[in-house]
């Protein structure tokens, strides 16, 4: 395996981590009730966790000296290369159970592929993280339930949530280049397998929510080549703005 | 003294230090601490995280070193690993029931399948003792806890989650 396509590989997946993570955190003090508010932030410490195991090891198969901090705090928008589904702002409750319900089951199927690939450091994140991610999964499952199968509101949300996220989806079962070698490798699945798991896992869970699957609308594409939706410079001013009014600045 | 008096020793001394978020049971109980090796005069410890993100690790490691600086070794790394992945399964009964007297209910138990896993029956309440106990939330005061409610005292609780 070359470093270089290992360092992408996990840059990648490490930034969709980081950026959940990020929105996340904007969950906290806006919750729908307290328990939950705790619960929404905990799944971003899950997130940011992983996210900084994935960007130490990126850094130091990158080997130019880069620390994790640097990954995170110094690369401008261009150089990120989160799917663009994290990114996606919290625009009520419902948004962001759908975007992290979605990228739970993605990170379940990618976790349990590396959790058995010949990489100790690789395998030992993702055997933590599949731990914490079967959590998640379960707990925005019910989220998903409960909404669509609640209040003529709720449900109508949640279904405006998915329509509106659907077109995102497409990013998370396509394949460039890297993807190739990496599936070669045994570090990841299909595009076509990880397509019919989420999709499977999808349309059973919105079936119990009484919700429809969206119809099927342009997927939408970019991230990979570091293109974003509007929302990702905003916070990365946000969540880069110390290292920006303060160069360097370390306590 | 022989390397495992040594190492003994080590694990004594980090015995000592408490988990900064349950102050009853230490870091070796925890099972954070997975190994101690010497190279030369130099010791290495070597940690592991409850959870990826658990904001304690960074203090513990803080801990580790101070601990170990104040009984005179110089050279000290903490490195962590995340190989094999830590499991609830590590603790003892004398930990699962000092967390019990502390007021969390300890994980119950053992983490065989995905199944155990997300199970969340037969919570006693650490307070009454009763078994009729419902989940408020998956994720409680840590990622760690969820967070139960006693139906026969009423008192909510902490529960260590089986992971």
């Amino acid at each position: 395996m070359d470093k270089s396509d290992l360092f992408k590989f996990c840059l990648r997946l490490g930034d969709s981590c980081l950026i959940m993570a990020h929105r996340q955190s904007e969950m906290c003090s806006n919750g729908p009730f307290l328990e939950e508010d705790i619960a929404q932030t905990n799944l971003g410490l899950d997130l940011l966790g992983q996210a900084e195991a994935l960007l130490i090891y990126a850094a130091k198969l990158e080997g130019k000296g880069r620390t994790s901090d640097d990954l995170v705090y110094k690369r401008p928008e261009r150089d990120f290369y989160n799917f663009m589904l994290t990114e996606q702002p919290n625009t009520d409750f419902a948004f962001a159970v759908v975007r992290q319900y979605i990228m739970a089951l993605y990170l379940d199927k990618v976790y349990e592929t590396l959790s058995n690939v010949d990489d100790e450091t690789l395998s030992g994140i993702a055997l933590k993280a599949l731990k914490e991610i079967s959590y998640h999964k379960s707990h925005l499952g019910m989220w998903v339930t409960r909404l669509g199968d609640g209040t003529e509101e709720s449900h109508e949300r949640v279904q405006t949530a998915f329509n509106e996220l659907w077109m995102f989806v497409g990013e998370l079962y396509e394949e460039d280049e890297l993807d190739l070698k990496m599936q070669h490798a045994g570090f990841a699945v299909s595009g076509d397998e990880m397509k019919s798991h989420l999709f499977s896992e999808i349309s059973s869970c919105l079936t119990k929510a009484t919700l429809s699957i969206p119809e099927s609308v342009y997927m939408t594409t970019g991230s990979k080549k570091g293109i974003h939706t509007e929302y990702l410079g905003y916070l990365l001013t946000e969540m880069q703005y110390l290292q920006r009014a303060y160069p360097d600045a370390n306590w | 003294m022989s390397l495992v008096e040594n190492k003994k020793l080590i694990y004594r001394y980090l015995s000592e230090i408490s988990d900064p978020e349950i102050p009853v049971i230490n870091i070796v109980e925890m099972g954070v601490v997975r190994d101690v090796l010497f190279h030369g005069s130099k010791l290495e410890i070597k940690l592991t995280p409850t959870y990826s993100g658990c904001p304690a690790m960074d203090m513990i490691n803080q801990l580790v070193e101070e601990k170990l600086h104040s009984k005179g070794y110089v050279s000290v790394a903490v490195t962590l690993v995340y190989k094999p992945a830590w499991t609830t399964d590590w603790m003892s009964d004398e930990t699962k029931e000092k967390l019990a007297r502390y007021g969390i209910a300890p994980p119950v138990g053992k983490v065989a399948s995905k199944k155990t896993l997300l199970n969340n029956e037969h919570v006693s309440c650490p307070q009454c003792g009763s078994k009729n106990t419902e989940m408020k939330s998956m994720f409680g005061s840590t990622a760690c806890k969820a967070l139960f409610v006693c139906k026969k005292c009423l008192e909510p609780f902490d529960y260590f989650k089986c992971i």
